[in-house]
């Protein structure tokens, strides 16, 4: 029913521009994977190449353990949902459906008894009859996942097929997608640059920056436990200090800030005098003294209050402003602007990583 | 003479019809915000707009037809007697089309060569999407942009040159001394050289080539706007390139392929270049006979019964085909 995919040292060059950068990885049968990265990282090119529209340049990406090289789209066992899900505008909705059985030649009653059941599932029942211009976006959002589940695929590819709905509908979508999967079992690969949608709909996620995969893990593990600082700054709201570490103990690194020693986990091993970046979340920040080497004092800027959450802004030693979130439980009194605040964090929510690329804001 | 003289006054009366509905629409539905055509022009301005399209729509465009119409209902007759009592509105021309007045009999030649011209120029209507759908589909969704601008420019650049000489140049090529022909003995594919000219391939191959853009273009546009999403699409779902073009390509372009061909037919059966250059010796075109009417017999009259029996039966063709179009449209939406 499902098939596993897996990407064996897949580089794919456009000239001289590598738009997928050796990338390795095997995802199992049956799961819902999520490649999570800014525009121009190279994940929509990984879903072509697995489809089958693109060829890598080097590496092969087996399906079900078989080699797809050679194997043209029309032949692989996967389906392709499209960013503006590509229906067919000319075709009704139950033609659109089925029009993966008709190339088959399957017969018509096989075809409506086939829509039927389809329709039934993404409950459009009665709609089969209508065009797709006179359904709404979410509801053209199911016809295409029909249509693609209609050629019973073992891997379903999703290129942002959410990004078109406004924001209601597009967390609907994502329980009704993840609803579907479980439904059907087969494997989910699902390209998106909404960290919220691969947070909450994925089992496993990979991010990806300029072609390179930085970090496949759950979503758990990438929200607290980032391997490199780019995904430590693209999932979540993250606050970077840099500096040097200066020391490095059993329990975490100590580094160098302009806002004094500040410390945190050390999870690579980073050794004393390694430039390296300490990420804080702004969840992590309360207000008031803490441990000595976990605390410190900066100028308010203003505050933003989000009905569940205020957000509160300081003065940051470089560009970017330090940004804590504070509660609305513990009654805290939010700093004005202008006021010194002294905020701290438990050193185990910190995390250094080694100096490197970060996320453009 | 009172015929001639109503094909004067019908663009007239036909004006003032206009120009009473109008008034009368103004006063019903008068709106304060709206400017007259004079107010907005002014007067003197307004005047010049409306003599010059008035001349051109009137004295180049309108009225040589309905006199040629006019025309085809008279008898022929020499200078002196036009207007005179033999000068009546008559048939005699249209009948003419389908018995000889010379002998009575049922006039073969010509009803052949209406037939053979239509037929023939279905043949070129259909040769011509077989040979421009590939290069149109091509240069719309396939090509890359640069070889696209190169592959237009030697689409364009051969009509520069004029039809006449075009003709010239593929009946250099076809003759039976031609180029074509002297490299088919070369390599010894024939004994002696093939007739392309008197076998009418000179005159399909010259037609489809004198309307390639004709052609081209319209399919070329309305393909370009398709969503290659939607041929990747079908693609993904498992459609060979065949299907994908008969489910997808090809509905989406309807308009495009209708408008092409609609074109390519009704020029290839008004031609006379091509087939008067390109044609074999036993072959008639339709519009040659016409030709001849007019500047071989100055038969007048009997030379626009035929065109406006050629222009009648094609626009018949072409309506009849939209509308078998239409009815595959709707069972490819249903």
């Amino acid at each position: 029913m499902s098939a596993g995919v897996e990407l064996d040292h897949v580089t794919v060059r456009f000239g001289h521009f590598t738009a997928v950068d050796n990338a390795t990885l095997d995802i199992k049968g049956g799961e819902f994977f999520s490649f999570l990265g800014p525009s121009g990282c190279g994940k929509t090119t990984i879903l072509r190449t697995v489809s089958g529209f693109l060829d890598p340049s080097e590496g092969s990406v087996r399906i079900g353990g078989q080699d797809m090289s050679g194997i043209g789209p029309n032949k692989r066992p996967t389906a392709l949902i499209f960013q503006n899900l590509a229906l067919f505008p000319l075709m009704t909705v139950a033609d659109n459906i089925t029009y993966g059985l008709r190339v088959r030649g399957v017969s018509r009653a096989e075809r409506d008894r086939k829509a039927q059941e389809l329709l039934d599932l993404i409950a459009l029942p009665d709609q089969g009859k209508k065009l797709v211009s006179e359904l709404s976006g979410g509801q053209n959002q199911r016809v295409a996942i029909a249509r693609a589940l209609a050629v019973q695929p073992k891997v379903l590819l999703l290129d942002e097929p959410l990004s078109a709905l406004d924001l209601k509908l597009r967390q609907h979508m994502r329980n009704e997608l993840r609803a579907i999967q479980k439904q059907v079992g087969i494997t989910f690969i699902y390209i998106t640059h909404d960290q919220g949608e691969a947070l909450t709909m994925s089992d496993r996620i990979a991010v990806m920056s300029d072609g390179v995969i930085q970090q496949v893990a759950d979503g758990k593990t990438v929200y607290d436990n980032p391997d490199t600082p780019f995904v430590a700054s693209f999932v979540g709201e993250n606050n970077p200090f840099i500096g040097k570490v200066s020391k490095a103990d059993a329990t975490g690194a100590v580094i160098e800030t302009p806002f004094g020693p500040l410390r945190g986990r050390n999870p690579k091993n980073l050794k004393s005098g390694d430039k390296a970046i300490l990420f804080v979340r702004p969840e992590s920040f309360a207000l008031g003294k803490g441990a000595p080497d976990a605390t410190l004092t900066a100028e308010t800027i203003s505050s933003a209050f989000e009905g569940n959450a205020t957000h509160v802004f300081l003065k940051g030693a470089a560009v970017k402003n330090i940004t804590m979130t504070v509660g609305r439980h513990g009654g805290a009194k939010i700093p004005g602007p202008g006021d010194k605040a002294t905020i701290s964090y438990d050193p185990a929510m910190g995390v250094v990583l080694a100096e490197g690329k970060m996320a453009r804001e | 003479m009172s015929s001639r003289l109503f094909v004067f006054i019908l663009p007239v009366v036909v004006i003032a019809i206009f120009w009473a509905m109008a008034r009368r629409e103004s006063k019903l539905a008068h709106d304060p915000t709206h400017k007259s055509f004079f107010e907005r022009n002014g007067t003197s301005l307004g005047i010049v707009f409306i003599l010059l399209v008035a001349f051109w729509a009137l004295f180049l465009v309108t009225l040589p037809y309905l006199y040629m119409v006019v025309e085809s209902f008279h008898p022929k007759l020499p200078p002196a007697q036009r207007g005179g009592p033999t000068d009546v509105l008559t048939i005699a021309q249209y009948k003419s089309f389908f018995v000889n007045p010379i002998d009575n009999e049922v006039n073969g030649t010509h009803i052949y060569a209406f037939v053979f011209s239509i037929l023939a120029s279905v043949a070129v209507t259909a040769l011509n999407f077989a040979i421009c759908y590939p290069i149109a589909y091509y240069m719309a969704q396939a090509g890359t942009a640069q070889k696209v601008r190169l592959l237009m420019l030697g689409l364009i650049v051969p009509y520069w040159v004029n039809e006449i000489l075009r003709a010239f140049a593929l009946r250099l090529l076809l003759a039976s001394k031609g180029l074509i022909n002297q490299m088919l003995m070369g390599i010894g594919l024939t004994e002696t050289p093939i007739d392309f000219l008197g076998n009418n391939t000179g005159l399909y191959v010259g037609l489809s080539y004198a309307y390639l853009l004709v052609m081209v273009f319209p399919l070329y546009n309305a393909i370009e706007s398709l969503d290659k999403n939607q041929i990747e699409a079908a693609r993904d779902l498992g459609a060979p390139w065949w299907k994908i073009h008969r489910d997808v390509v090809m509905p989406y372009a309807k308009p495009g392929i209708a408008s092409g061909c609609t074109m390519v037919f009704m020029l290839s059966a008004g031609s006379l270049a091509a087939p008067q250059f390109l044609g074999g010796p036993s072959t008639l075109w339709f519009t040659s006979i016409v030709y001849d009417f007019f500047f071989q017999s100055f038969n007048w009259p009997r030379g626009a019964a035929y065109a406006f029996i050629l222009l009648a039966a094609c626009i018949a063709f072409v309506m009849l085909m939209l509308r078998l179009f239409k009815v595959s449209l709707g069972e490819t939406i249903r």
